[in-house]
């Protein structure tokens, strides 16, 4: 297969099967969660349930303050993470036009060279988050298979992506087609491992919000 | 001393981003300068080798300028030679008998080489001129 | 012409002067991508080269490789260039036809066994000998009887390099390039659809100064003209970087110049001469021209996606497929849901109270 073939396959097939295995993973997992529901409150309700759960999905943000000194290297390179992949995936230009393809939608872009550095910053924490997870004792007990696996396939896009923009290493259609490909293969991890957390975190706070609202308490 | 508005004059505008072609290129040529000077050689600057964006081949010719020679030479089509604003700086074009491009070349040089006459011609001419005056 | 005087003297009788040689070398130079300081060496190796018979074969072709070589017609360097090879066989250009013709390339191929250039521009098909062939011999046979004397081969153009159009899906010929069919001979790739004409010249300039095959890549394209990519010379690239993309054809950033990736330009994966050599003796190429590059000189282009899909946008559709999986993730996801919640309600049924017995078990 030539490097054209393999850029198209992972272009095209490959993007239909892993985007059916997410999409289909993700709503039988998020509908599993849904459906196994909770225990009916029988007391008499205190507050409103669905503007507490409202609420806490939103203020659950922003760590409390014993949290947030137990664990302040967790939380601090945590949320570099993530808001880097949000700025390196969801406004870098090439990415908008992918997703005003599939979507139909598209919003303006961060200029490259400021995506190019977030990218940096971001690997630089994901290594970070690795390092620590694998010295911290506690870490290193609490972790498995899954775990690392979950660091991998979030590491990988972003690495191959930006040596795929900076042409490093091998010829530049390879390095687009590993790119795709490592992105398919997060999708089609994703809704068997804790990546799911995208989805059941929102789901999670929405019922510890729910629970204190109904009961009229702080949450 | 080039002031922020000079430089930004010898970059080219394309739209609102500038390209940054031209001062490299004269950088390059001063120390070709240098170079000359230095009994270092000539140097030869091939510039359908460069990816220049439009007009930037102008500006750099325009900053160049002309100086005092301008020598045309005809061997297998037109070759138009041109001695810029900075002495030793030669603008060399070559064309067919079309008068298609066929090269474009920036010499650092106290003369291109295609100016001086060749000895081979040289020989030939002289045997020429013998058989003329026997 | 004699075929065994050399290139200079050859030039000489044609009443070029030394000073016309040199100016031949340094634009032959320029030809090759060699830097100015090699012009010397050039002139050495021109003087003293023998010219080589080359044979032009053409089969599954539009033509347009000839046409972009010919388009000179009075001594440009690609015209010497010509006039000093010895072109035996061109059923497009030659005067001579029919069994004439063919009598003459055999003759050539004779004559130089072991050592003429075989040219080729255009696909072989397979799956039918006849559909397509030169005075009854299918193209199959011609090349493989061609190829067994030559000393190289030169593939000229995308279809000869990689099967380009012809071989574009359904491929309903079976056609192949010519690596596909021979094995034992260098092939130099000169793809692009058509290739620049001074590419074309350059590596038989290359062939005829130095005796040499230039430097290949791993697709053996010459890296003179084919080491760099359209995106690493183009001179958008500043826009690409600062992320100013044309978003149509005749919006404002199309008329500034900016970027043309969103309009699917193939540049970042495509390896030619374009961005710097250009076109029309240095007039334009097609970026420059407002459009994007289609990625010509690479192989499978034409079943490449859309000309006009950015790279990183998928080639099938997904929209369909993602319906398909919300459809059935909903069954399966309703039925597991069912599923568990009946082995809750199970276990909460079996659930056995305890009582003071079961605690005074335990003594």
């Amino acid at each position: 297969m030539t490097e054209t073939e393999f850029l198209l396959w992972v272009r095209g097939p490959a993007l239909q099967i892993a985007t059916i295995v997410f999409v289909l993973g993700i709503v039988v997992r998020i509908l599993q969660m849904v459906m196994l529901g909770r225990k009916a409150n029988l007391a008499e309700a205190r507050g409103s349930a669905l503007a507490g759960g409202l609420r806490t999905m939103v203020t659950r943000s922003v760590p409390d303050r014993g949290t947030f000194q137990r664990s302040t290297f967790t939380i601090v390179s945590g949320y570099i993470f993530h808001i880097g992949l949000f700025v390196t995936i969801f406004l870098y230009a090439p990415h908008i036009l992918l997703i005003d393809e599939v979507f139909g939608v598209s919003w303006p872009a961060l200029p490259t060279p400021v995506v190019d550095a977030t990218a940096v910053v971001t690997i630089i924490a994901l290594l970070a988050v690795l390092i620590h997870r694998i010295k911290d004792p506690v870490m290193r007990f609490l972790s498995g298979f899954s775990d690392y696996l979950v660091w991998l396939v979030t590491f990988l896009p972003l690495f191959t992506g930006y040596i795929a923009f900076h042409r490093i290493g091998l010829s530049p259609p390879m390095l687009i087609a590993l790119h795709i490909l490592s992105v398919e293969l997060l999708m089609v991890v994703f809704p068997f491992t804790k990546l799911m957390h995208t989805f059941s975190l929102f789901i999670a706070r929405y019922y510890n919000g729910a629970i204190a609202g109904y009961k009229g308490v702080q949450s | 001393m080039q002031t922020e508005l000079e430089t930004a004059m010898l970059n080219v505008e394309l739209g609102d981003a500038l390209t940054y072609n031209v001062k490299p290129l004269l950088h390059e040529i001063r120390h070709a300068l240098a170079k000359l000077l230095n009994d270092e050689g000539p140097t030869v600057i091939d510039l359908r080798s460069l990816p220049l964006a439009p007009g930037e081949e102008e500006k750099l010719l325009n900053t160049l300028g002309h100086g005092e020679v301008h020598a045309s030479l005809n061997a297998l089509g037109p070759t138009e030679v041109v001695e810029t604003g900075y002495p030793g700086v030669w603008v060399v074009r070559h064309y067919n008998t079309d008068r298609e491009v066929i090269g474009k070349f920036i010499e650092v040089c106290d003369i291109p080489d295609l100016l001086r006459s060749q000895q081979d011609d040289i020989r030939e001419g002289l045997e020429q001129l013998q058989s003329e005056l026997a | 012409m004699s075929k065994d005087e050399t290139l200079g003297e050859a030039l000489r009788r044609q009443g070029v002067t030394r000073r016309g040689f040199l100016k031949f070398c340094a634009a032959t130079a320029s030809m090759m991508a060699l830097p100015p300081s090699m012009v010397p060496v050039i002139a050495a190796a021109l003087e003293s080269a023998r010219r080589p018979s080359v044979i032009w074969l053409s089969f599954q072709e539009c033509t347009g490789c000839t046409e972009s070589l010919t388009r000179s017609h009075s001594p440009t360097v690609e015209g010497l260039i010509f006039d000093s090879i010895s072109l035996d066989y061109h059923h497009t250009l030659q005067a001579a036809s029919g069994s004439a013709a063919e009598a003459a390339r055999e003759t050539a191929m004779e004559e130089n066994h072991g050592k003429y250039i075989l040219v080729v521009d255009g696909s072989i098909p397979t799956d039918n000998p006849g559909y397509s062939t030169i005075a009854g011999i299918s193209n199959r046979d011609m090349l493989e009887d061609a190829a067994k004397g030559a000393a190289a081969i030169v593939s000229v153009g995308t279809c000869a390099a990689f099967g380009g159009i012809p071989a574009a899906k359904p491929n309903p010929t079976g056609a192949v390039s010519v690596s596909d069919l021979v094995h034992d001979k260098p092939i130099i790739n000169v793809p692009g659809c058509p290739p620049i004409p001074v590419v074309i010249t350059g590596v038989l300039a290359h062939y005829l100064t130095f005796g040499t095959i230039p430097e290949l890549d791993d697709l053996k394209r010459p890296k003179a003209y084919y080491g760099k990519s359209i995106h690493d010379r183009c001179y958008r690239r500043p826009f690409y970087d600062k992320g100013l993309f044309a978003e149509t054809f005749d919006d404002e950033g199309a008329r500034k110049g900016w970027c043309l990736y969103k309009l699917g330009c193939k540049g970042p994966t495509t390896y030619n001469a374009c961005a710097t050599v250009k076109w029309n003796e240095g007039t334009s190429f097609p970026i420059e021209s407002g459009h994007p590059c289609l990625g010509c000189s690479e192989p499978g282009f034409w079943d490449g996606g859309s000309f006009y899909r950015a790279i990183s946008t998928p080639t099938e559709d997904l929209s369909k497929a993602a319906v398909y999986a919300v459809g059935a993730g909903a069954v399966a996801g309703v039925a597991l849901g069912a599923m568990n919640r009946a082995k809750k309600q199970k276990s909460v049924d079996a659930h056995e109270k305890v009582t003071i017995d079961d605690l005074d078990k335990e003594k």
